[in-house]
């Protein structure tokens, strides 16, 4: 278990706003990510939890080991936190080759102990056959699996990795989710990942934090936050673009539905526990949760007409933009027949209707 | 005529045992410098870096105050070895070593400094004992400075002049140097004798920067 209760203050200067962190994160699970843009405190609470940084408040334990505590001026030394790090340059001692890097992690064990974890380690990561080669020979992908293999190899409690996808194309981005799933099956220790990369969390996190200037706006599993976001910032944060304010018109409990009034339009979904009728609610949609129909005259249930007013080309579909900041992702296919029209529906599926 | 080549290998054994001594009282400091916080550090960065600008004749002054017969570093000298310190060779290599090593110093720190930190937070979360860090870590980093601004503290060593005089004096076959050997001869009008000497130290200086230019340029990120 992982626990880091941290508070630091940075004054604001001349040149610089000031910044408080005060955040608390405790995990079990075997994958936490920290997501957040950047500026939002991730990197500086995991150098805290290593050591790096100390925190002018809080506490960080891990398990029942207790490495900082403010209150009784407990503050273990990194060297003696065994947490392993890995940073976002990979931090490979340049003049060493790749085994000579791995063989300094091992610390004082006998030469043949020393000797066979490297070489386990060299086979895990597929780097055996580069042992002798020094780090700038090395591609981004290998620095990176020899820097996750040297922080294990030092027997760390937690695997810290700061961005770790941070520069890496698509193809390394994939190969590195594969690597960590691997050292989550083989080795028993925890990993807490720093990422301002949604696809990432859902690929490796289990826990999930919300990080937003310095504070947590929301913690659970990924699926948990992606669904019902806690307010509207951590939706923007999730890549929410599309926000309607309207009011409660009705709430059924029993048949497990509500209506939200959108200026004129009525919008149907599930039932909103904790929302009152004539509520303020802010409907959040993702893109890719929503229809665009071309309209013909009227519109129908759960639809909003709405105004083209440009297009994006996504990756495997149209991206729609329409007044009222609303989008919505179509089909390359369905969308070619209507490229001239102006004129559309967007339609809410009642389903899964997300209102904050 | 049979030239004395005494001052050109008392000056090339003092300006080594120096620079040794310099390089290892150097990297101690630079460390500390580079990477310690602790009250004083400016003042020990202030007193380092001294001798740089103070004239000779000062620095002299104040050694010979620390080190001279009466003083208490010279009574113990002197006690423990039987001769006193001041106007002895090893007096020479003192002066070079005041005189050599604020560059040293500073260049060390420099190296130090701009090694990226991350190497050391690596170093240190993976356990690593801050003196395995410093020896297998920062120093093969900064090799390449350090052999530079060693060739260059050594040269230095070799010209040191207005220290060397002050506390070791100018005693031929004993505590004479190149610097002081050269300044002797073009006194006593002896223009062969100095032109051969300031183009032997011209020489050897010219081949100490040389390597440092060599070693200097291809620092390690």
């Amino acid at each position: 278990m992982i626990l880091a209760r941290l508070k630091k203050r940075f004054p604001p200067r001349r040149d610089s706003a000031g910044f408080e962190l005060d955040v608390e994160v405790q995990s079990s699970a075997a994958v936490t990510v920290l997501f957040g843009p950047s500026g939002a405190g991730k990197t500086l609470t995991l150098e805290s939890i290593a050591g790096f940084a100390r925190p002018d408040e809080g506490r960080v334990m891990l398990g029942d080991d207790l490495l900082f505590d403010g209150a009784t001026q407990v503050n273990l030394p990194p060297r003696a936190r065994r947490c392993g790090y890995v940073f976002q340059n990979y931090a490979l001692f340049p003049h060493m080759t790749l085994r000579q890097n791995l063989e300094f992690a091992c610390g004082r064990k006998p030469k043949l102990e020393r000797h066979r974890l490297v070489n386990e380690m060299l086979d895990r990561f597929r780097l055996a056959s580069m042992a002798g080669r020094k780090p700038r020979e090395l591609s981004g992908g290998q620095k990176q699996r020899c820097s996750i293999a040297r922080a294990l190899l030092a027997a760390p409690r937690v695997l810290l990795l700061d961005e770790p996808a941070q520069g890496l194309d698509p193809e390394l981005r994939l190969e590195l989710y594969s690597v960590l799933r691997e050292v989550r099956a083989a080795f028993s220790v925890p990993i807490l990942l720093v990422t301002h990369d949604l696809a990432e969390c859902f690929e490796l996190g289990e826990s999930m934090y919300v990080f937003h200037e310095g504070k947590i706006a929301q913690k659970g599993t990924p699926t948990e936050i992606f669904d019902r976001p806690a307010n509207t910032q951590v939706a923007r944060l999730l890549g929410i673009y599309t926000m309607l304010q309207g009011d409660v018109k009705t709430l059924d409990p029993g048949r497990n539905t509500s209506t939200v009034q959108v200026e004129e339009f009525e919008l149907n979904g599930p039932y909103l526990p904790g929302k009152f009728k004539g509520d303020r609610v802010w409907i959040c949609m993702r893109p890719e949760e929503l229809r665009a129909l071309p309209r013909d005259g009227r519109v129908g249930t759960n639809q909003i007409p709405a105004q083209l007013q440009s297009v994006t080309r996504r990756p495997g579909a149209m991206r729609l933009h329409f007044d009222r900041g609303l989008a919505a992702d179509v089909p390359r296919l369905d969308f070619e027949p209507y490229r001239h029209n102006k004129d559309w529906a967007v339609e809410f599926p009642a389903a899964t209707l997300r209102v904050l | 005529m049979a030239i004395d080549w005494f001052p050109l290998w008392l000056s090339l054994r003092v300006a080594a045992i120096s620079t040794l001594l310099a390089v290892i009282l150097g990297l101690w400091i630079a460390y500390w410098l580079a990477f310690r916080q602790f009250r004083g550090k400016e003042i020990l960065d202030a007193l380092v870096t001294l001798p740089m600008v103070l004239p000779p004749t000062v620095l002299g002054y104040y050694l010979l105050v620390l080190i001279g017969r009466s003083s208490p570093i010279g009574k113990l000298w002197e006690t423990i070895t039987g001769s006193p310190l001041v106007f002895t060779w090893r007096a020479a290599v003192l002066a070079a070593l005041v005189h050599s090593l604020p560059l040293l110093v500073k260049s060390a720190r420099a190296a130090m400094e701009s090694v990226d930190s991350s190497y050391g937070r690596a170093a240190r979360s993976l356990g690593i004992g801050e003196w395995s860090i410093f020896s297998r870590v920062t120093l093969p980093l900064v090799q390449r400075p350090l052999l530079a601004a060693t060739a260059l503290a050594f040269a230095r060593s070799l010209g040191d002049f207005g220290i060397t005089m002050m506390i070791a004096g100018n005693i031929p076959g004993q505590t004479q140097t190149m610097a002081v050997a050269i300044y002797d001869a073009v006194e006593s009008g002896d223009g062969q004798l100095a032109r051969l000497l300031v183009l032997v130290i011209s020489a050897v200086a010219l081949a100490l920067l040389w390597i440092a230019n060599r070693l200097a340029p291809e620092s390690v990120a």
